[in-house]
């Protein structure tokens, strides 16, 4: 691993970073806010949300800073007019591409698409919805997989692959039809290799993967586990 | 095999077969095949065979001749004659013309068209001439004399140069210079590179990949030992399609046989250089031609593609530095060390050198394959080579890069062909299909047919491709039935913003060029379809369902 300090600006600010860090992270560490949502520290980020997108000048394109690593003399721009729309239209796909109803939803409050769609003050969704029909599967003894819910960040397959081992999630279909499933498209309750550790449940981000007997807005998720795990690989 | 030998066995193939007074020549590519060629090709064995005639004439299987519209295709060589639209029962005719040394009039097609005049056959040089599926007739025709002469008289270094000079730009549809790519890879300090050829070509309408194969493979085997030598690497893989079982077969026998010979495989022709490759089945996955997607799918994995940096120079095939080049590309880099990178790039333009093969389909008279300098207008291949539209209809929009590419209407069609120039006009050169509309055709249907495709080929992983070709699609489809109301347009318009602007690759960042590019220059067309009206009476009322 490059040992490389590299200085650059951040939203005209000097920030310091090492070389092998990531836009984002650098971001976040100096306390600038830069929305995401499959991005999780401790997991391998894949920049499929394409919410932290970033100007950096000199790039033609936007980039996403989850996957960018940090470069000497780095101009960028976490916020701007067309950025904040962006996101806000990618919000709003995601509100608009399954049946996201914030009021009978387990994770009303704790949920992170729910508290972005508030912080980048969404008001209404001017896509049309496309209202699927998608199953529930509530065939795991102590966890429930509710479809309605999934924005298909892939948390649970790379915590799943990455952290447990299990690789009981993976991703089938493609395009609008892709969905999550558990080995190889069998109820969650039937899966052999899944070893019921519920640590794709705490890194979901909403109320699609829940602990069963939680009501309404009582399912907040808890992620300590994930930098602690990572620490303690890492220095062993 | 060294190059002396090389050239020895080239020299007895082109013996023995100067040995036959004449040749026909039958079209074993998809295209003609399944027009009947296999069975003229039988029955004109037979006739020979019968008439005792076999010394005299020998019928061979070839590549592509271009004009798929007449096939199946048979060529008498030397005379030149060609044939087209030959059934079984035209064998006896046929065979008795050779003797009588005229051709069969009633099946002649005259090779002094624009379509065979204007034409530069570079890529496509060997197709309709060598037999694809003997590696004799490919070394008869000069091949793999470009891969020995650079393995035993030019460094890497020089092979590169050469490719450098010639301006070789990529041609999967990008535009990448080749040269630089290749040193990008030579660079890496890596010690177990890859090569690999991307022959999952996808596009509705484009079959200039599946043509090259079936008609030559080996050229594009030379081209890539040509490249691993180059960049140092020692394995290939060539990722095709699985709906091409033709191209497979045929790259599978080019393959054995090059490694029997001794052109393929460990220390190909007595030097320390070995190459290995091998073929990779594609299952359907339009998004596979992206290349990390490609290289995800040949490791084992879901075809999806990942953010670059890094480029697969850095970190490809399984975190090795990787090349990757489009079938096209590597079958040019043979002719380009055999006439040398100056040669090439006098051909073209100042930007785009060489020629560009096309897979001409749609409302124009003469559909097939044609190989064309760059810079070439597109009025000349439409209405020359082409032939123009059929039954007296008006020429509408001509459509070039498939799914990611646009229309372009008749006020543009003197562009010259090149990346730029294509570009500009909101189209994209791409991989090569072309296809012509006329008069009646809907621009707005046309969108949302592509729009289906490309909504149906997302993989799903990122959320503007994903969600939004989906809501791309339900727009245009409202339109098109007459049920959408005045703010449609502009909801387009921003979608295709978003999509083009944050969509993690070329597939959701391109997918909205076919919307944006009738948008453009057929706005009236999506007017009157908001008023319940089709401009071109191509969806009827209410819409086509």
């Amino acid at each position: 691993m490059n040992a490389g300090i590299k200085t650059l600006k951040i939203d005209g600010r000097d920030v310091s970073a090492r070389a092998d860090q990531t836009i984002l992270e650098v971001a976040r560490e100096n306390g600038i806010f830069v929305p995401s949502l499959c991005y999780l520290e401790g997991l391998s980020p894949v920049g499929a949300c394409r919410l932290c997108l970033v100007e950096v000048k000199g790039a033609s394109r936007l980039l996403p800073s989850c996957v960018t690593r940090v470069e000497e003399g780095m101009e960028v721009t976490t916020r701007s007019e067309r950025l904040e729309r962006y996101r806000r239209m990618i919000l709003e796909l995601l509100f608009s591409e399954r049946n996201h109803i914030c009021s009978v939803c387990v994770s009303n409050g704790h949920c992170e698409l729910q508290s972005l769609a508030e912080k980048l003050l969404l008001t209404h969704v001017h896509f049309p919805y496309r209202y699927p029909r998608l199953p529930v599967d509530a065939s795991h003894p102590r966890f429930v997989a509710d479809h309605n819910r999934c924005i298909l960040c892939t948390r649970c397959v790379r915590v799943c692959d990455e952290i447990e081992g299990a690789h009981t999630w993976d991703v089938m279909g493609r395009g609008i039809e892709a969905r999550v499933i558990t080995d190889l498209n069998q109820p969650w309750g039937d899966s052999e290799s899944c070893t019921s550790c519920g640590k794709c449940v705490h890194v979901c981000p909403t109320g699609a993967l829940s602990e069963k007997g939680r009501s309404v807005a009582e399912m907040a998720k808890r992620r300590q586990f994930l930098p602690y795990l990572t620490m303690m690989r890492t220095q062993r | 095999m060294t190059l002396d030998e090389l050239q020895r066995a080239a020299a007895e193939e082109r013996a023995n077969q100067r040995k036959v007074a004449c040749h026909l020549h039958v079209c074993t590519a998809a295209s003609c095949l399944s027009a009947g060629g296999g069975q003229v090709k039988q029955a004109l064995e037979q006739e020979l065979a019968e008439r005792g005639m076999r010394s005299f004439c020998q019928v061979k299987g070839v590549g592509c001749m271009g004009l798929c519209s007449a096939g199946p295709l048979v060529a008498a060589q030397p005379e030149g004659f060609l044939y087209g639209h030959v059934t079984p029962e035209d064998a006896p005719d046929i065979t008795r013309s050779l003797v009588e040394g005229r051709p069969v009039r009633r099946l002649a097609v005259s090779t002094d068209l624009p379509f065979f005049r204007r034409q530069l056959k570079i890529v496509l040089e060997n197709a309709g001439r060598v037999d694809p599926e003997r590696l004799e007739d490919y070394i008869a025709a000069g091949g793999y004399a470009s891969l020995l002469r650079a393995l035993s008289e030019m460094t890497p270094q020089e092979v590169i140069r050469e490719v450098t000079v010639s301006g070789l730009r990529g041609r999967g549809g990008a535009g990448y210079p080749t040269g630089l790519k290749w040193s990008t890879v030579a660079k890496s300090p890596d010690a177990d590179k890859y090569v690999v050829c991307n022959a999952d070509e996808g596009d509705p309408g484009a079959f200039m990949d599946r043509a090259v194969l079936e008609s030559d493979p080996h050229r594009v085997l030379e081209g890539m030992a040509i490249a691993a030598y180059a960049t140092g690497a020692r394995h290939g893989y060539i990722y095709v399609r699985a709906e091409y079982p033709l191209a497979v077969a045929r790259l599978r026998t080019a393959i054995r046989q090059a490694e029997r010979a001794g052109l393929l495989g460990n220390r190909i022709a007595g030097t320390p250089f070995s190459f290995h490759v091998e073929v990779r089945l594609g299952a359907g996955a339009f998004v596979c031609g992206e290349e990390t997607a490609l290289m995800a799918s040949i490791e084992g994995r879901r075809g999806t593609p990942r953010p670059r940096p890094p480029y697969p120079a850095e970190a490809g095939l399984w975190g090795h530095s990787t090349l990757i080049n489009n079938v096209e590309t590597f079958a040019n880099v043979p002719v380009i060390l055999r006439e040398g990178g100056e040669w090439f790039a006098q051909i073209g333009t100042q930007t785009s050198k060489g020629t560009k093969v096309f897979a001409l389909a749609g409302r124009v008279l003469n559909t097939g394959l044609i190989e064309v300098p760059m810079g070439i207008s597109l009025r000349e291949i439409i209405f020359e080579i082409g032939g123009g539209v059929p039954e007296g209809r008006r020429f509408k929009a001509v459509q070039t890069g498939g799914p990611s590419g646009g229309c372009i209407p008749e006020q543009y069609l003197d562009t010259p062909v090149d990346y730029e120039s294509l570009a500009a006009l909101g189209s994209m050169m791409g991989s090569g299909g072309l296809i012509v509309m006329d008069e009646s055709t809907c621009m707005v249907d046309l969108a949302r047919f592509f729009l289906e495709f490309s909504k149906g080929e997302s993989c799903g992983k990122c959320v503007p491709c994903r969600v939004g070709t989906a809501h791309l699609y339900d727009l245009l489809d409202r339109i098109v039935r007459g049920e959408a109301n005045g703010g449609t347009l502009a909801v387009l318009e921003e979608l295709s913003d978003l999509l083009r602007h944050t969509s993690l690759c070329g597939l959701g960042q391109s997918a909205p060029n076919p919307v944006l590019s009738t948008l453009k220059y057929f706005r009236q067309e999506y007017e009157a379809h908001l008023e319940g009206r089709c401009l071109a009476g191509a969806c009827g009322k209410g819409g086509r369902a």
